[in-house]
């Protein structure tokens, strides 16, 4: 399937589901070093985005990650409000027009989403954030996209990347975010945004 | 040049206690609270922080102050959404909210603008080493110049004096907030009675009533001038 708005509005409702699954899941890894509001705030949040986009029309991709980040910002809460809404928000930038995303362009979607969060943030890679998938992310689809893959092998060296990215997050110490008050006693623990980092873009590939 | 301020805070409570707090002091100040989310719960609301600088639409500029960390992202965010006029209009400080609302209500009570209200913020953080990491960068100047004072100890001018406060509140939050502007006003250490004269809060917690003492001592480039110029401060009673 190709990388254009039907996909859009099919990852957004995947989302909403791996973060209704993972919600407990988000829930604990944000109690262990955070407020424990993660899960819950982004389940919140992607309920709404569902709503907005069911009951309305689309005609770009860019126009559903539009809708998405400013759902996103008014609902959350959190952090993860401005964050996510925000990579959303850059993403629907870099998407313009274009009814179908090639791979190069889905590279300067996921770039312009990572820089996004990271001047919201400014937080850096290493910094036990949310970063640290998303770059991870960005960085391997780069390399996907000038090897000459296809969209949806970049999309799915981008999700593969978040996951390690997350996973990398376990033996530091925060630098960013409430974590950060917990010094060494973060180690050992998963940042729960960039988990929730890599379900969002997970589902982005079991939607292409 | 009337200076509003939004109180953003992950409570509610917290919101509305720092501005009934503030106003005590500051009852002329337009302040409002975008505490906690839409349903009531705790966290930050854009829609909360975008209406509150709507309400504040009057005031010529707006400080905000903000608690943890995500209060500050959606501030920002909200503050991206703003067209550029009103953008302009508002500043985020990073002083610590209670304190910093509370002396920053004072300042803007007392006639301060934009800047003297964010100083009297920044001068709320608990001690002078934070004062000076909220009110400026530190580390690297730009255009790389590096200050005079790398080629050696340069000698310090020293001053002191005692003075008796004669005004009948004494240092209370209006002279306190003036003698805070004033002594801001120098490069000079200054201390009175052994806190930092640039720190209102710190002032405000001597409780000094009409009739006591106030040993002013400053040390640095400006300190004669400093001592000099709050002692008559003091002496002409504050306008009172």
């Amino acid at each position: 399937m190709a990388l254009d708005t039907a996909w859009a509005i099919d990852w957004v409702r995947r989302t909403a589901a791996t973060i209704d699954d993972h919600r407990a899941e988000l829930v604990t890894l944000d109690r262990e070093i955070g407020d424990g509001d993660h899960g819950e705030n982004l389940d919140r949040g992607f309920r709404a985005v569902v709503e907005a986009v069911d009951s309305a029309t689309f005609d770009t991709p860019g126009a559903v990650f539009k809708t998405v980040a400013t759902k996103l910002i008014s609902t959350v809460g959190g952090a993860a409000g401005p964050l996510f809404g925000t990579a959303y928000l850059k993403a629907a930038q870099a998407a313009g027009d274009t009814a179908e995303l090639d791979a190069d362009t889905l590279v300067a979607v996921l770039t312009a989403a990572r820089d996004g969060v990271v001047s919201r943030g400014k937080a850096e890679v290493g910094d036990k954030t949310m970063v640290d998938a998303w770059s991870a992310a960005v960085d391997a689809a780069s390399t996907a996209a000038a090897a000459g893959e296809g969209p949806e092998r970049v999309l799915a060296a981008a999700a593969d990347a978040a996951v390690a990215g997350a996973e990398s997050t376990e033996p530091l110490v925060a630098r960013k975010g409430r974590a950060s008050y917990l010094g060494e006693r973060a180690v050992g623990h998963r940042d729960p945004g960039a988990q929730s980092t890599a379900y969002i873009l997970r589902a982005a590939v079991d939607a292409a | 040049m009337t200076v509003g301020i939004l109180v953003v805070s992950h409570s509610a409570a917290i919101a509305t206690g720092t501005v009934e707090l503030a106003r005590q002091m500051a009852a002329d100040v337009p302040l409002v609270a975008a505490g906690g989310t839409e349903d009531g719960g705790i966290g930050t609301s854009f829609e909360a922080i975008t209406e509150g600088i709507g309400a504040l639409s009057s005031a010529d500029a707006v400080v905000v102050l903000c608690d943890l960390g995500s209060a500050y992202l959606t501030t920002d965010t909200a503050l991206d959404f703003l067209d550029e006029a009103d953008r302009a209009r508002v500043h985020v400080s990073q002083a610590p909210l209670v304190e910093g609302t509370v002396a920053a209500a004072v300042a803007a009570q007392t006639g301060g603008d934009v800047d003297a209200v964010l100083a009297a913020a920044a001068s709320a953080a608990a001690s002078a080493e934070d004062v000076s990491s909220a009110s400026r960068p530190t580390g690297d100047r730009p255009g790389g110049a590096t200050p005079v004072d790398d080629g050696g100890p340069v000698p310090e001018t020293v001053a002191s004096a005692t003075v008796e406060l004669v005004n009948e509140s004494g240092l209370h939050a209006r002279p306190a907030a003036e003698f805070v502007k004033a002594a801001a006003k120098h490069e000079a250490r200054v201390r009175v009675n052994g806190v930092d004269a640039k720190s209102l809060l710190a002032i405000m917690a001597l409780a000094l009533p009409q009739g006591a003492t106030v040993t002013i001592e400053a040390d640095g480039p400006d300190a004669q001038d400093a001592v000099d110029t709050l002692v008559a401060l003091v002496r002409s009673g504050f306008g009172e």
